[in-house]
């Protein structure tokens, strides 16, 4: 079984991530003025409009491009021995160190820890009314439990509604994926769910890291 | 201090603070005396030294009078702009209660409308002859500032609150009473929800310039689209301190500045732009574009200038006489319309019926019409030489009746005329085989099918090679270029040569079109040596005289060899011939000016003339020249009723929209249309994302102004791919169109 707390502290002893900005194809590579330390931004606005910090111009038949930082995060490492030089695809030209957000370490506690129940196909989910009705009168996750084979959800597309029985490990239901009245991708997460004996030390974890978490501004 | 003294006090803090404001920091020495004067008599009174306080106030009052009327002689046109948007300035609401004798609202009560900055009522004007009493009602549509209400929104109505207003136009004309519209709008809010800013504009002047009742419209603050929204008018008066003009002066320094991101120009800056924009009273009178100033108490109209109230009442209801009189055939108009106009003249006791029958209502139409297309001839500047003009004129004597003939006549027994010629040719072919029969059988040359066998495909007749007739010169340019959609749908770099080519600049990819020259469309759309462009000469001027733009109009001449940013010509489509006016975006963005809508109407009167369908191509345009003020705002409702008189004479009109099309153009003429289409990739709408931001705070979303969201709310009927747009137009012209068009 996973142990949840050693795995928050192995991400609290490297709380980043490497992130490689390689050559998305052949070109002369062309550095902004950028160096190790440096601070670059993703793309920011209301809709992720505005592009993020330029790193460098990659060339190619007269075609000047600039590629952005994909993230938030502090410039690691510059390739700079291929400045004016000619790089292949998927050559790595900039190392950037994502500091994780609590957001992010959160998700990643959960992906790990909790087994998720996929949607089959397109279409929009909704709990069947017992279950919706428990969910409705507890005040924090993990009251429902549900077993493997039990009818859970019912399944609408185009006025046409199926019962979707849960396969799985027997758990509570820890966390809610999708939105009533919205359409849910397949294979897009609908529940997770963790077992009844780990739920204290998952929620202890979550908490801790909603308190303790240190977020770079 | 009794409450009396007190309420007239106050009023005179009020009429200093308003000082203040519309004179922003100029005037010193005036607002230090008044507000000198002001604390002695409040310091006096308090400490009860004034022996006749009334008589004091009074001398005051008489001070801020005096003070006033001096003011008034040096107020700039900047000024003005500050008195028509000050909260005590007087509201629709003003004038619904001390203009007219009793009104209902109709369409919402203040905050509770569907759009708050539009008032609309039922008001009854009573006019009496002799004992006899006479109840006149009248349709009031405007827009209502309030006095400093948040809600009203400045008189900045949505979409929503126009097409409402255009409702209640409806049910004016069904009734069949006038219509007085109250201009009180800095511009229209400019969002693109359902039906669309732009959209809804041009539906509202489409509908005015068709209106069978008397409009007359009264400007304080026209601000643009807003004001032309429901401006066309049979009389148009202008109160003498406001406003009309195609831009804020705040928006046209921000264009002169070159401000971004919600910077705010330099205020000297907005000064000389609303100087250079001439858009006083005084100004548009002159032009022409008003009918008559309404005179203002000094420093501009408050609600308590009851005789201004007065005043303004005799004034809309001697237009609303004068529109019924020219209206009506009868001997003596002239000599009624100048008893009207005397001095002292009390019209509430000079009764006339505001009915109007059928054919007064067609002739006021007409007359509307005509007034409209006769304005903004003198902003433009006409090279054409003396025997082409003549050429012009005589081309007008000639084919008028003779295309009345063909298509009036000719077109009615045409039938008959056709069924006698079969039967003669049908006679002539018996005859003629009877007179060769002696020589024997006509040889008939046999076709040559060697070909057939020796190959499947006919290689002479491949366009593969030849596709286009005119290459954008940019294929020559030996570079890559990236799609804009690369990060989405990871399209290839295209090569220049092959996508300015055969491509058509269009991604092979995600079938992004990048701009292409006006060119490309004039030859590789209609039919090979086809197009003859006419009116060529008439020329973009600067009737303003604004600074700066002659140079700026000499070197787009230049660069792109055209004299304005509209082409007009004739082409043919498959054989079919259409007139065409194309608005080109190389051309100084394609603004839209007097010489443009010269030519514009002319295009329409020529399509109508010759029976053609009337192509708008709209390669782009960013709006009315702004430079042109007046001139250019004008061509809103100018080339809407040349539109509208076209297609009630049954013809075809069809606007197509490629890259960036925006602003007044859209919000009239085109926006207008029928049947609206849109080439893929191409923005449309009312005002770009740095406006939006600027007037409404609000931060757009990418792809806001998208074709594709113009197809959603049903503002253009498809979207085409510019390498099928001569196919798309063909069946268009095959599918649809009116009445008249000669190919039917």
């Amino acid at each position: 079984m996973l142990n949840v707390s050693n795995l928050l502290e192995q991400i609290k002893q490297n709380p980043y991530r490497e992130n490689t900005v390689c050559a998305p194809h052949t070109g002369v590579v062309n550095f902004a003025e950028i160096k190790s330390g440096d601070a670059v931004h993703g793309p920011e606005g209301q809709w992720k409009e505005k592009q993020g910090t330029a790193l460098l111009t990659l060339t190619r038949e007269r075609n000047a491009k600039t590629i952005c930082a994909p993230e938030k995060g502090v410039i690691d490492k510059v390739y700079s021995e291929y400045e004016n030089g000619f790089v292949e695809s998927g050559c790595p030209l900039v190392t950037i160190r994502h500091h994780l957000t609590r957001d992010e370490v959160e998700s990643i506690i959960l992906k790990q820890s909790l087994y998720l129940f996929l949607a089959p196909e397109r279409a929009k989910y909704y709990f069947v009314p017992e279950v919706e009705a428990k969910l409705r009168a507890a005040s924090d996750p993990g009251s429902v439990l549900i077993h493997n084979g039990q009818e859970l959800f019912i399944m609408s597309r185009m006025k046409r509604e199926l019962p979707l029985y849960y396969s799985g490990p027997e758990g509570v239901i820890y966390a809610k994926y999708f939105k009533t009245n919205d359409n849910v991708d397949v294979d897009a997460p609908l529940i997770g769910v963790c077992p009844e004996e780990e739920l204290p030390n998952i929620k202890e974890v979550i908490m801790r890291v909603q308190t303790e978490w240190q977020e770079n501004s | 201090m009794d409450n009396l003294l007190q309420k007239r006090f106050i009023s005179l803090s009020d009429r200093l603070s308003y000082i203040q404001d519309i004179f922003a920091g100029k005037q010193q020495e005036s607002v230090s005396l008044l507000q000198k004067q002001l604390d002695e008599f409040k310091e006096k009174d308090s400490q009860n030294l004034l022996e006749n306080p009334y008589a004091a106030l009074c001398s005051l009052e008489e001070l801020f009078s005096d003070v006033e009327s001096r003011l008034d002689a040096l107020i700039s046109p900047l000024d003005k702009v500050r008195i028509v948007r000050h909260p005590q300035r007087i509201s629709l609401r003003d004038i619904l209660e001390n203009v007219y004798d009793n009104f209902t609202e109709v369409g919402g009560a203040d905050e509770y409308s569907l759009d708050p900055s539009f008032v609309m009522a039922r008001a009854v004007i009573v006019r009496r002859r002799g004992k006899k009493r006479y109840t006149q009602s009248v349709m009031v549509i405007g827009q209502e500032k309030g006095h400093g209400a948040e809600f009203r929104n400045g008189g900045s109505a949505k979409p929503w609150g126009n097409a409402k207003a255009r409702q209640f136009m409806r049910v004016a004309e069904t009734e069949g009473i006038p219509i007085h519209c109250y201009i009180f709008t800095p511009g229209s809010y400019p969002i693109e929800d359902y039906p669309g800013a732009a959209q809804q504009i041009a539906r509202n002047i489409y509908c005015m310039a068709g209106l069978r009742v008397p409009v007359v419209s009264i400007i304080s603050e026209g601000g643009s689209g807003g004001a032309e929204a429901i401006g066309l008018a049979d009389r148009r008066l202008m109160l003498s301190n406001g406003y009309y003009s195609v831009i804020s002066p705040e928006g046209a320094a921000a264009i002169e500045g070159r401000c971004k991101g919600g910077e705010r120009p330099a205020q000297e800056l907005v000064e000389k732009c609303a100087y250079n924009l001439k858009l006083t009273a005084e100004d548009n009178l002159g032009f022409g574009y008003i009918d008559k100033i309404i005179k203002e108490p000094p420093l501009g109209a408050r609600p308590y200038h009851f005789e201004f109230f007065r005043q303004l009442r005799q004034e809309v209801i001697r237009a609303t006489d004068e529109v019924v009189i020219s209206a009506k055939l009868t001997p003596f108009k002239g000599m009624r319309i100048a008893r009207r106009n005397k001095p002292n003249i009390n019209l509430d006791e000079m009764f006339l019926s505001w009915g109007l029958s059928k054919s007064e209502k067609n002739r006021l139409c007409r007359m509307r019409g005509d007034k409209f297309l006769a304005l903004a001839r003198k902003a433009v500047v006409d090279k054409r030489p003396f025997m082409a003009r003549c050429m012009h004129s005589l081309d007008d004597l000639i084919m008028t009746p003779w295309m009345q003939f063909k298509y009036e006549f000719y077109r009615k027994h045409q039938r008959k005329i056709q069924g006698f010629i079969e039967t003669v040719d049908n006679e002539w072919d018996v005859f003629k085989g009877w007179i060769c029969k002696p020589f024997g059988k006509g040889t008939k040359q046999k076709e040559d099918k060697s070909n057939e066998l020796m190959s499947l495909s006919n290689w002479s007749e491949d366009h593969r090679h030849n596709r286009w007739n005119y290459l954008s010169p940019r294929y020559k340019i030996d570079q890559a270029v990236t799609c804009p959609n690369a990060g989405v749908y990871g399209c290839p770099d295209l090569w220049g040569p092959d996508l300015f080519a055969e491509f058509a600049g269009v991604c092979n990819h995600c079938g992004h079109h990048f701009p292409m020259e006006p060119e490309w469309y004039v030859s590789n759309v209609f039919d090979k040596d086809s197009v003859k462009e006419f009116n060529k000469e008439i020329e973009s001027g600067n009737p303003l005289e604004y600074p700066g733009l002659d140079k700026a109009l000499e070197a787009a001449k230049k660069k792109t060899g055209h004299k304005s940013a509209c082409m007009t010509f004739e082409a043919r489509i498959d054989g079919t011939k259409l007139v065409v006016a194309m608005l080109m975006g190389t051309f100084r963005g394609g603004s839209f000016g007097a010489a443009e809508g010269y030519k514009f109407v002319e295009a329409a009167e020529r399509a109508a003339k010759n029976r053609c369908p009337f192509l708008a191509y709209v390669h782009g345009t960013a709006g009315i020249r702004i430079q042109e003020g007046t001139h250019g705002v004008i061509q809103m409702p100018r080339c809407t009723i040349a539109v509208r008189r076209y297609i009630e004479n049954g013809g075809l009109y069809m606007v197509c929209y490629d890259t960036n099309s925006f602003a007044g153009p859209v919000a009239s003429f085109l926006g207008c249309s029928p049947y609206q289409f849109a080439i893929r990739s191409s923005n449309i709408g009312f005002a770009g994302p740095g406006v939006i931001k600027s007037t409404t705070g609000m931060d757009v979303p990418p792809k806001y102004h998208r074709c594709y969201r113009a197809l959603t709310r049903g503002h253009i009927q498809a979207i085409w791919d510019r390498r099928e747009m001569r196919n798309n137009l063909i069946q268009a012209l095959q599918t649809i169109g009116g009445r008249n068009l000669y190919y039917r």
